[in-house]
């Protein structure tokens, strides 16, 4: 048996950074399958590989568009943008009052 | 006959002679649709009738108003002695993945449910521009993240129309099962890991993943970036080719497009296999599979028919003249779905990150105390399970303390996979293949909820696809036969950067030959449903 690679202090601490919220039986589930996956992923490490094998970030050479002139190319838009959002003000997106810092450091 | 029989090389042939209206061809796709798809996928679904369970649940929104205008235009240009395109009144389906103006792009999550883009893919925009008739948005596993399709935030999700009680496979299962029931002649769909062929195998269509680069991202909600190709499904090879043709070539707006001039995919079809090199490999005639407990890989055989296909595909392509090239090594074919689980998870945390609830999409109604907050209970209720679980293991896999165990190797790995393929298709090595054969998937449909919450086992279901991708090499599933239950067998092609022609030809030389087979002439049973009525 493979020892539980996710504790539950450690889940929660990433269900925090991901600014998720989940109730217990979702937490159940999700941890259950993230140490399983983890146990599929447990041959990667004993893989041998050698030291002159790079890392590919894609499976092909990317021979992609080269960098583009910096030029500005404004959306012909803009207002069926701000019309998305669930609430705006003006030409301003609004959102609930930003977190701040209290003097203890809280 | 009904234009819904026809395929779409057949349909633009005649809308361009005039000899039938780009109308006709979509009110006759809209009665199909109306015949056997049920209600859309929606976000509080009513309780379904046992004749709602039998029907096919493709779409999540049909565009009937979109498409006539569209038609509309296609006759107008013929009207004034315009050629309305390669695709003229041809009904395409869009897997909704792909923000389209005018329409609801959900990605099948609550988090999206009311976005509705302002502006189009360019991959959807070629196709319009081809003349074709945009009929609606398929449904699919919430932001791709799944392989039967079950995961969508719309229900009812698709069902697979040669069997209602099995899965269509996924991501792009609701495209895959309008193909196949005949609602529409061509989807848009989209390959991650296998998101294409694997429903086209299970629903007994063509798909093609291309070259990673060869068709735009452009519009298309990511998943994985560095994975992720838009594609077509469609009946026949040739139409295929037909709509690969429209889709490829370089996009400035995506800095990963190629820039390789795109062939003729049509004009190469017909130029057989006589001399080609097709390779078998013994790595993809089963799969390695963990133990989730004890982390210990195990050997599991596949299902014996799908082995069997291979092997008669191969004899078909031997009697046209190909050579079969037998005991084609792929060993690191093994770690491709480890690799996808670190990989594609890094890609998806990080590309799911912008959805909070601010510039649009679906934000809590709740009251809350701060921003965090705002992002945290938005997030909670817009996004399903699987989504939160890709988000905790591509932070955990990536995460600073872990990155070197898993991600770093993940990528050096992939590496691995590449050179598997660069050795096999090695012009000067000794290999030398045009294609490697092998089966799409390692059973055919498996039943509905059978699957669904185990997150490995669904993974697993894309061992055979996802080699593609992590290589960025282009491939193609097709029909094959049909399994004792009656569900479709489909075996895969692989191919070399950028030859998406050879694969074609490969595959259309084998659907030309086998054209009379016993196992093409049976219909699925959501035709066959149709037709009593």
């Amino acid at each position: 048996m493979l020892p539980e690679k996710i504790t539950r202090e450690m889940f929660d601490k990433l269900v925090s950074l991901a600014a998720l919220e989940l109730d217990e039986e979702e937490s159940e589930y999700l941890r259950t399958e993230l140490n399983h996956q983890l146990a599929a992923v447990k041959e990667l490490s004993e893989i041998p590989i050698d030291e002159d094998i790079a890392p590919s970030l894609h499976g092909i050479d990317c021979q992609g568009n080269p960098p583009r002139p910096d030029e500005w190319q404004p959306f012909p838009d803009p207002d069926a943008i701000l019309a998305l959002a669930p609430e705006t003000r003006g030409r301003y997106f609004v959102v609930p009052e930003i977190a701040q810092l209290s003097q203890e450091g809280k | 006959m009904n234009s819904t029989a026809l395929s779409a090389l057949e349909i633009a042939r005649r809308v361009r002679a005039g000899e039938l209206s780009a109308s006709q061809v979509l009110e006759e796709h809209l009665a199909q649709i109306t015949a056997v798809d049920g209600i859309s996928g929606q976000l509080d679904p009513p309780a379904l009738t046992p004749l709602e369970e039998q029907k096919v649940h493709a779409f999540i929104q049909v565009t009937a108003d979109l498409a006539r205008l569209q038609a509309e235009q296609v006759e107008a240009k013929l009207t004034h002695g315009e050629d309305p395109g390669p695709l003229a009144g041809v009904p395409v389906s869009i897997k909704d993945i792909f923000c389209v103006q005018g329409t609801t792009t959900t990605a099948g999550s609550r988090i999206l449910y009311n976005f509705r883009p302002p502006y189009t893919a360019t991959t959807v925009a070629r196709l319009e521009q081809a003349g074709a008739l945009i009929l609606g948005k398929t449904n699919l596993d919430e932001f791709t993240y799944g392989s039967s399709s079950e995961s969508s935030a719309f229900q009812p999700h698709p069902n697979n129309p040669w069997n209602t009680q099995h899965v269509t496979g996924g991501s792009s299962g609701g495209s895959a099962a309008a193909v196949a029931a005949h609602e529409t002649p061509l989807s848009l769909g989209t390959d991650t890991g296998g998101s294409i062929r694997q429903p086209s195998a299970f629903c007994g269509v063509v798909g093609l993943k291309p070259t990673y680069g060869r068709t735009s991202r452009y519009g298309l909600i990511a998943f994985g970036s560095s994975l992720d190709c838009p594609g077509p499904l469609a009946r026949t090879v040739s139409d295929a080719a037909l709509m690969l043709q429209v889709l490829a070539g370089n996009d400035p707006k995506d800095s990963t497009s190629a820039i390789q001039p795109v062939p003729d995919y049509l004009a190469a079809l017909a130029e057989g296999v006589r001399g080609l090199r097709i390779g078998i490999s013994p790595d993809y005639d089963h799969i390695a599979y963990p133990d989730t407990k004890t982390g210990e890989m195990g050997i599991q055989a596949i299902q014996p028919e799908m082995n069997q296909a291979v092997r008669e595909v191969a004899q078909v392509l031997a009697s046209l003249g190909a050579e079969i090239v037998e005991n084609v090594p792929m060993p690191n074919a093994r770690h491709g779905i480890p690799t996808y689980f670190v990989i594609s998870r890094v890609e998806a945390a990080s590309n799911l990150h912008r959805f909070d609830g601010v510039k649009y999409g679906y934000r809590t109604q709740k009251p809350v105390q701060d921003l965090t907050e705002l992002y945290r209970v938005t997030r909670a209720e817009g996004f399903g399970l699987q989504p939160k679980l890709r988000i905790l293991m591509g932070m955990y896999v990536s995460a600073a303390a872990h990155s070197a165990h898993y991600y770093q190797k993940a990528l050096r790995v992939r590496s691995l996979i590449r050179a598997d393929f660069e050795r096999a298709f090695d012009p000067s090595g000794p290999y030398r293949l045009d294609a490697l054969l092998t089966p799409t998937t390692p059973t055919t449909a498996f039943r509905r909820k059978e699957v669904l919450g185990d997150s490995v086992l669904m993974q697993y279901s894309d061992q055979m696809t996802v080699g593609a991708n992590h290589a960025g090499i282009p491939a193609i599933s097709i029909p094959a036969g049909l399994d004792k239950q009656g569900l479709p067998i489909g075996v895969q092609f692989f191919g070399n950067d950028f030859r998406e022609d050879l694969i074609l030809r490969v595959a259309y030389a084998y659907e030309q030959a086998t054209l009379q087979a016993d196992w093409r002439q049976v219909i699925p049973q959501a035709l066959r449903t149709a037709e009593v009525k």
